[in-house]
């Protein structure tokens, strides 16, 4: 089952790679990972996105809660939470298309932020299947590039994740 | 008071109580060693390669309970320390492992003798730390000694480039540390030990499972009341033993791959097996979807990521073992009306029926030494009161099922990482823990040779070790697995152009004896024991067919072992379900 599990880490160099680390030397499977600072300096966020048995999941989070750098963990997918995904994606636009992509782009709340006489680069947050479900409405469209940041997780009404 | 970083490093290891530093010098670490010279609060120990030191540390820990520390350079000296961090870290060992690094703005250049140590140790530690400001190092030595002797101990390193221990600073060694990230829990959770000691008072088959955890976590004690205040039978594994005492006779001997008939089976058919500090290593379980499988299980453990990682729990409980088995105790004795164990005659029988099969039985006829019964008689000669090291194969299975462990610590090898050239270095570290103790070596020819420069240390710090090679001119574990699995094609596994192990001691300056038949062994041990004052290479050439038993192949389950050939055939025993 898919999970985002949702870090404060210590800020300190070498605790990504320790995590990272973590993950390949057990076999675990990573989908996403974003890290960030947060506003506390000495803390940084950090949204895993993995999939794995519920057996599998209950050892990521202890493996990762063993980790001295690790302040605090959640499992976001436990309870209600908000997911979002930013996605920038370069697109063929040229001639009969430029209308329909735009207009595609406005459905999916999208903004084209870049604009040359043959293409668009559209911004477009959303949760995952979102953004998947843009790149497949594009269809034919000629998808030059795109970039997605990896899913940032907040819990929805008053939990949060602090320290 | 104003100090340099290097007599910071000094200053913390004898703030810490300290005794023994293990350790090599190096181009990175030579202000550490000026602070070294001239002071008598922390002896050096000169070890003869990187990686005895960390077995020396880390023999010094098992034996003594304190941290084993080691101070080595970089480059070369790190990598060279990685398996015996490795080991500590596979087998929970405390250890703090200072390593000197080149200058700071050397750091990523490819400078001489730099390597990459936070990166190259961080799967094998519990924790490092890079050392970037003078003003940190007191504290991160605090921090590595509080990090490594708490929780699940395990081995931290600590990185100290060179510029750091040149730099000054104002000394204060902190008294205690609070890591925000870092509690480890200690108390059971006294709801979960209720439903243990419940499902403990209504079991009909119960089995008592205990690994290293019991002696790391110092409960000997503790479980030994409790397996006696139940009266039910107690297996320890091989990183346990010595935790229940082996001269018991609730004590089932060790379980696993080459544990006792009686120990596997009693783990098989048990219905509530209470596992206190072991972690259900594939050694242990055998096939996982064969192991004990109408069990309710019980799984005491201060790590919470070993509970649940390889068979499921019915009643977790994360805390100390010692705290835990207290309160389980307590509760046991607030519950019960009499003092009498609750004991299951049945169940006792059926045990007793397995205990006949005598799966440890040997030919006590042979011409040829027999190993085994050179193990026998190390325990008769030392009254079972020896420190025992040990190497990885065939004569460390045997040590661990003929010398009975009747204390804890006593028992001293690679139950995990299974490291060869482990046992001799390991008991530097034991005898100087221990200097009045007899501290026995026990190895195997291919094993020795991996550490054997490490003679040289034992000569130089007047080490009275007795090393006990079971020679039989072959890898020996190696060898069994390709007589059993390979059709007996011997694959690089016989060592061609041994030394004479006689005269290479004694070129070490130690004394040497080759003993060739069984009636010289014991006069051999007798002899080595009563000399307390040196260390005594004891050669004894064994019999090269002799295979360890009973055995459990990769991928069969408890109930399907096999026993020596000569005793039942060498067919599994069937299933005894009745």
């Amino acid at each position: 089952m898919r999970r985002i599990i949702s870090l404060l880490v210590e800020n300190e160099a070498g605790a990504l790679s320790r995590i990272a680390g973590l993950f390949s030397a057990r076999g675990y499977n990573i989908e996403s990972l974003t890290v960030a600072p947060t506003e506390d300096e000495t803390l940084s966020r950090m949204t895993i996105v993995t999939y794995g048995s519920d057996q599998i999941i209950e050892q990521i989070t202890k493996q990762l809660n063993k980790l001295i750098d690790v302040v605090r963990l959640v499992d976001l997918t436990e309870g209600r939470h908000i997911e979002r995904e930013l996605m920038l994606l370069k697109v063929v636009a040229e001639r009969e298309h430029r209308e329909e992509i735009k207009r595609l782009s406005d459905i999916f709340r999208g903004r084209i932020i870049d604009v040359t006489n043959n293409t668009y680069t559209i911004e477009i947050t959303g949760p995952v299947a979102k953004l998947d479900a843009f790149i497949e409405a594009l269809g034919d469209a000629d998808v030059i590039e795109v970039v997605r940041s990896g899913v940032s997780g907040i819990a929805r009404g008053e939990r949060a994740l602090r320290f | 008071m104003k100090l340099t970083g290097a007599e910071v490093v000094v200053a913390s290891l004898k703030d810490e109580g300290v005794k023994h530093l293990f350790g090599y010098p190096g181009g990175a670490a030579l202000h550490i060693y000026d602070a070294l010279y001239n002071q008598d609060a922390v002896q050096h120990v000169l070890v003869r390669h990187e990686q005895g030191a960390t077995h020396a540390a880390d023999g010094y820990a098992r034996a003594s309970g304190k941290p084993g520390v080691v101070l080595v350079t970089s480059g070369p000296g790190v990598t060279n320390a990685v398996t015996g961090i490795a080991t500590a870290y596979m087998d929970s060992i405390p250890m703090v492992v200072l390593t000197a690094q080149v200058p700071t703005g050397l750091i990523g250049d490819d400078a001489f003798q730099e390597v990459d140590t936070v990166g190259i140790t961080r799967p094998c530690v519990k924790h490092n730390f890079l050392v970037k400001r003078v003003e940190e190092l007191a504290l991160t030595i605090k921090k590595a000694f509080f990090i490594a002797n708490s929780g699940r101990p395990g081995p931290v390193v600590v990185d100290i480039p060179k510029d750091v221990t040149a730099q000054t600073t104002e000394y204060r060694y902190p008294d205690t540390v609070d890591i925000r990230s870092y509690a480890p829990v200690h108390k059971g959770h006294p709801k979960q030990i209720d439903r243990a000691v419940d499902l403990l008072l209504n079991a009909s088959r119960p089995c008592i499972y205990s690994g290293g955890g019991i002696i790391q976590g110092g409960a000997e004690k503790e479980l030994t009341a409790l397996v006696r205040a139940l009266g039910f039978p107690c297996t320890n594994t091989l990183m346990g033993l010595g935790g229940y005492p082996s001269n018991d006779p609730l004590f089932l001997g060790m379980l696993g791959m080459h544990g006792t008939y009686e120990a596997n089976m009693a783990m098989y058919e048990c219905d509530v097996m209470l596992a206190v500090g072991a972690r259900f290593d594939d050694r242990v379980t055998g096939d996982l979807k064969k192991f004990s499988p109408n069990s309710k299980i019980i799984h005491v453990d201060v790590d919470p990521s070993s509970i649940g990682k390889n068979v499921n729990v019915e009643v977790p409980i994360v805390g100390d073992a010692q705290l835990v088995l207290a309160d389980m105790l307590d509760r046991i004795r607030s519950t019960k009306s009499d003092d009498e164990p609750v004991a299951i005659p049945q169940w006792l029988e059926k045990i007793e029926h397995w205990r006949s099969h005598k799966s440890l039985e040997y030919d006590r006829q042979s011409e040829l030494i027999k190993p085994q019964f050179v193990i026998e008689t190390l325990y008769k000669v030392t009254n079972g009161g020896a420190y025992v090291t040990s190497d990885v194969g065939q004569h460390q299975m045997w040590a661990a099922q003929y010398y009975g462990f009747d204390s804890s610590r006593r028992w001293i090898n690679s139950g995990g990482l299974g490291t060869m050239g482990f046992g001799l270095p390991a008991a530097v570290g034991v005898q100087l823990a221990h200097p009045d103790s007899a501290v026995a070596c026990v190895t195997g020819e291919a094993s020795i040779m991996m550490c054997i420069q490490e003679l040289s240390t034992c000569k130089q710090y007047d080490l009275p070790i007795k090393i006990v090679n079971l020679n039989n001119r072959y890898m020996g574990m190696v060898r069994q697995w390709q007589e059993f699995f390979y059709d007996r094609r011997y694959s690089h596994s016989y060592l061609d152009a041994l030394p004479d192990f006689v005269k290479l001691s004694e070129s070490f300056g130690h004394v040497g004896i080759l003993i060739e038949k069984p009636g010289d062994v014991e006069p051999a041990l007798q002899e080595a024991f009563k000399q307390k004052d040196k260390l005594i290479f004891l050669d004894f050439i064994t019999d090269q067919s002799e295979n360890v038993y009973p055995m459990i192949a990769a991928g069969a389950g408890h109930n399907e072992m096999h026993l020596k050939p000569t005793a039942v055939g060498d067919a599994p025993l069937e299933r005894e379900l009745a």
